[in-house]
């Protein structure tokens, strides 16, 4: 029995049971969203890279892929996987990075992971295999559903296959610091973004704003004189750590907010520590206020808030949805997943 | 004949200008694009507010009328045709632009807006909106999104889902819903994705807020000719593969060279085989580089003629022949039939032989214009719907083409939906599972089948019917259903 004939066969066996199932790839994600509980249902031996040409600028790869070993054949063909995909540990697959959407610092420029996601094949809640969407970048047959499952994580289907778009790595990376405050690196980083400059991060932390310029060398040291500033060197590892959270503002028990608001947004006037990130579209705060304080804060601009570490797991870590969308969100899991068996909680109590 | 209780009702909560029935106000609604499938509906609303949006939406669905969404009418699948028990709901009138955001560069527009009216207005910020439909002068955002429509720039800029940061959208029963969010993401499920792409089928948009790009300083155009269409094939695959996206990548072969140069004066090399536009755009220096990069690549892929634009005029005249490539054909054949597969780009050369030996056995030209960057093909059939069976004969060919795109794994659509037009290929791609999973996230919005029924994806049944006809490798498509 393949691997994923096995996978099929657990979730119908659930299903009839009617029992809840933990998916897991490399487990290093397990801190993020709610608590849940369930029987293991492992994704590690669904690993292999199934198709790579690189001249296609796709990449299809079982969900249980280590994420390392995907960068580094890429790597070798100079591509990589433009969303930057946090690891947050050794063990992080591809499928546990998609069913977590989140995306490094390099998102506000070129796209989140759900842009990237060209197809996947998965199995629902009632054990059927699912192939949807494709492995070309144009498709619109039927609902684009593989983009709805990103970022669901793993409570409406079990990822096996993805399909993803890659891009070429820049030919030269050069990152400048400057000095300013949030408020100026808000303003600058904006108004920069407004003209046809090749961003690839924008990050302020400690009065410190770093700018990475990314594409041929003559693009990009037309950039870095436009905007000025001291080149970084070891840039790599910069922007490395703070994709995988090893800054030391990210260190300590505090709790770890996710604020994404509209870009421009001035500084929140929120108690705690903040770091700026995708050119103000993403703000890391480190505070003990309580939640209801923290949403209706970014909510006010136009935001939302996710509760990303620490704090407590089982109350509510996104950002409550209205009544009627939350219940619309009921409806399309019920589609997916009728037995509410997949991650139970992991997102909202309700699904 | 239809039930028509439902327009004295309409009459009586909306203003009388709002509320069309007479046989020759329909007609202008008819048909989209596609205009070889007509149909006129029960009635034709034309509301001006989102109160009356949600009245209209309320009283149809008290009543169980159907209720089909048009933006401008340019869609090319017949996703707008009208039902004969249905209500046809313009959104015309929401035609403004709410706010521009030059800091976050967001514009919230409503759906009836234009494509272009969105660039032209963003202009004075140095601002656009990426995705450029060649009939971005008229089709509606509403429309682009319904569709998921791309453009000549998708290649690098993506499609209308990867441009669009949230949308209101009325459910059937009346109900606004924000999607998305002024952030670049929102907690919850990615409904942005589902609902882009979805045909009029989950939910009547209302209003959009796009992403706005920074314009490019500059954009240049390589204009190569090649004596094959396999070395143009293999030029587009040796551009993508030495590490540049080019902003568009598009491929004509002869016979659309030959048509366009009929309609106007390119200066496109006439005895070209194929010919490609590859643009760039950036700083100057970018671009700059990028094109020495690409005539170096093109020159090693046997280009027989290299042009550079050297102005923004050349640019324009260089582009004037693709963008004339449709009302090129129809100057040439009293009909043309535009198909929308797209396949991987390795597969390039042999799909486009075999659309060539399939012209030949149907004999029926074909042209092909299309974004090779991407894979997405427009291949042309021109033919003569006056012809007895010319018609039935271009659509089973047609059919033809879509499977074959499907077979070397791509899709039956790119870009320009499934709307009526394909949905019986839709049964190929798709097996019943996925078909029924379909259906069921339609249900979650719309519990009684009536946005846009009938379209975008098939019943079962009718598969099963359509499959009886088209039996592959003696393999039954949906086998466990039974056959009439
Ligand atoms: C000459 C020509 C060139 C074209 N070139 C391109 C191209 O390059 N790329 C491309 O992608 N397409 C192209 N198209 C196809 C077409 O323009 C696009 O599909 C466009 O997005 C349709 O927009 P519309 O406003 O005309 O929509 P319509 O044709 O009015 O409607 C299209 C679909 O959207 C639904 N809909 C419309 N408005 C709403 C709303 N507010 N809420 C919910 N559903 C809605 C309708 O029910 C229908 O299913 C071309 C068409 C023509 C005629």
């Amino acid at each position: 029995m393949t691997a994923e004939q096995d996978i099929q066969e657990q979730v119908q066996t659930a299903a009839a049971g009617q029992t809840p199932l933990a998916i897991q790839g490399g487990n290093s994600k397990a801190f993020y969203g709610r608590t849940t509980a369930g029987k293991p249902l492992s994704l590690a031996d669904h690993h292999g890279i199934i198709d790579y040409t690189p001249s296609e600028l796709v990449i299809s790869a079982r969900a249980g892929t280590s994420l390392t070993e995907l960068e580094s054949v890429l790597a070798q063909e100079d591509q990589m996987l433009s969303f930057e995909p946090p690891h947050f540990g050794e063990s992080a697959t591809l499928g546990g990075s998609v069913a977590c959407g989140l995306s490094g610092p390099r998102r506000p420029y070129t796209g989140a992971v759900r842009d990237f996601v060209l197809g996947v094949n998965c199995i629902n809640g009632k054990g059927e295999y699912l192939r949807l969407g494709g492995q070309v970048m144009k498709n619109v047959a039927g609902y684009d559903l593989s983009r709805t499952l990103t970022g669901s994580l793993g409570t409406l289907a079990v990822l096996l296959d993805i399909h993803l778009r890659v891009l070429p790595l820049p030919a030269l990376d050069l990152t400048l610091v400057q000095n300013c405050s949030a408020a100026t690196a808000v303003e600058n980083c904006n108004r920069w973004a407004g003209r046809p400059l090749p961003l690839s991060a924008a990050c302020h932390l400690e009065d410190r704003l770093y700018i990475r310029l990314s594409g041929m060398a003559e693009g990009v040291q037309a950039a870095a004189t436009a905007i000025g500033g001291e080149p970084l060197d070891h840039a790599g590892h910069f922007w490395e750590q703070l994709r995988e959270q090893q800054l030391p503002f990210f260190a300590g028990d505090t709790p770890l907010w996710r604020l994404s608001v509209p870009a421009a947004t001035q500084p929140l006037a929120l108690d705690g520590e903040v770091l700026l990130d995708w050119g103000g579209a993403q703000r890391w705060l480190r505070s003990k206020l309580p939640a209801a304080a923290i949403r209706s804060a970014v909510a006010a601009v136009g935001g939302h808030a996710t509760l990303f570490r620490g704090g407590d797991r089982s109350s509510t870590v996104f950002q409550p949805l209205q009544p009627a969308l939350l219940a619309l969100h009921q409806r399309l899991k019920n589609t997916l997943d009728p037995a509410g068996i997949f991650n139970p909680g992991r997102m909202y109590p309700e699904l | 004949m239809p039930d028509k209780s439902i327009i004295p009702q309409l009459r009586k909560q909306l203003p009388a200008h709002c509320v069309l029935t007479h046989p020759e106000e329909l007609r202008p609604y008819e048909c989209d694009a596609l205009s070889a499938y007509r149909q006129l509906p029960l009635a034709v609303v034309i509301p001006e507010t989102t109160e009356q949006i949600r009245t209209i939406l309320q009283l149809c669905s008290h009543n169980r009328v159907p209720v089909v969404a048009r933006g401008s009418g340019t869609g090319l699948s017949g996703g707008a045709l009208p039902l004969a028990d249905g209500v046809l709901l313009s959104l015309a009138k929401f035609n403004r632009i709410m706010a521009i955001d030059p800091h976050n560069r967001t514009a919230r527009v409503q759906p009836g807006v234009t494509n272009l009216a969105i660039s032209k207005a963003a202009a004075q910020y140095g601002l656009y909106y990426a995705p450029d439909p060649s009939s971005q002068i008229a089709c509606s955002i509403g429309g682009n999104v319904a569709e998921n429509a791309g453009g000549v720039h998708c290649l690098k800029y993506g499609l209308t889902t990867h441009n669009i940061q949230a949308l209101e959208v009325f459910t059937i029963d009346g109900e606004q819903l924000t999607i998305g969010s002024q952030a670049l993401d929102a907690p919850g499920y990615d409904l942005l994705a589902l609902m882009t792409g979805s045909e009029g089928l989950l939910g009547i948009i209302t209003e959009v807020t796009v992403k706005l790009l920074p314009s490019p300083d500059v954009a240049q155009v390589v204009l190569a000719a090649f004596d094959s269409v396999d070395a143009a094939g293999a030029a587009v695959t040796a551009t993508i593969a030495s590490g540049i996206i080019p902003a568009g990548l598009e491929l004509l072969d002869k016979p659309a060279i030959r048509a366009v140069e009929k309609f106007i004066n390119t200066g496109y090399p006439k005895d070209a085989a194929a010919i490609l536009l590859c643009e760039l755009d950036g700083t100057q220096a970018d671009v700059s580089a990028q094109i020495e990069r690409v005539k170096q690549v093109f020159t090693a892929a046997g280009a027989t003629a290299q042009q550079v634009s050297r102005d923004e005029q050349e640019r324009q005249r260089f582009w004037a022949g693709r963008k004339a490539a449709f009302p090129a054909m129809g100057r040439l054949s009293p009909d043309y039939y535009c198909m929308d597969g797209t396949i991987p780009r390795k597969h390039l050369a042999h799909v486009l032989n075999r659309i060539g030996i399939l012209s030949a056995e149907y004999d029926l030209p074909i042209c092909n214009v299309f974004h090779a960057g991407d894979g997405n093909l427009h291949p042309l059939i021109l033919y003569d719907a006056n012809q007895p069976g010319e018609l039935e004969r271009t659509e089973e060919l047609g059919g033809k083409i879509l499977e074959l795109c499907v077979a070397v794994g791509g899709t039956i659509t790119g870009e320009h939906g499934v709307g009526m037009e394909k949905i019986n290929q839709m049964c190929v791609q798709f097996n019943s599972a996925e078909l029924q999973q379909f259906h069921a996230i339609k249900q979650a919005f719309d519990p009684h089948n009536l946005l846009n029924p009938g379209k975008a994806i098939p019943t079962l049944h009718r598969c099963a019917e359509f499959g009886a006809m088209h039996v592959h490798h003696g393999e039954l498509p949906h086998p466990e259903l039974e056959r009439f």
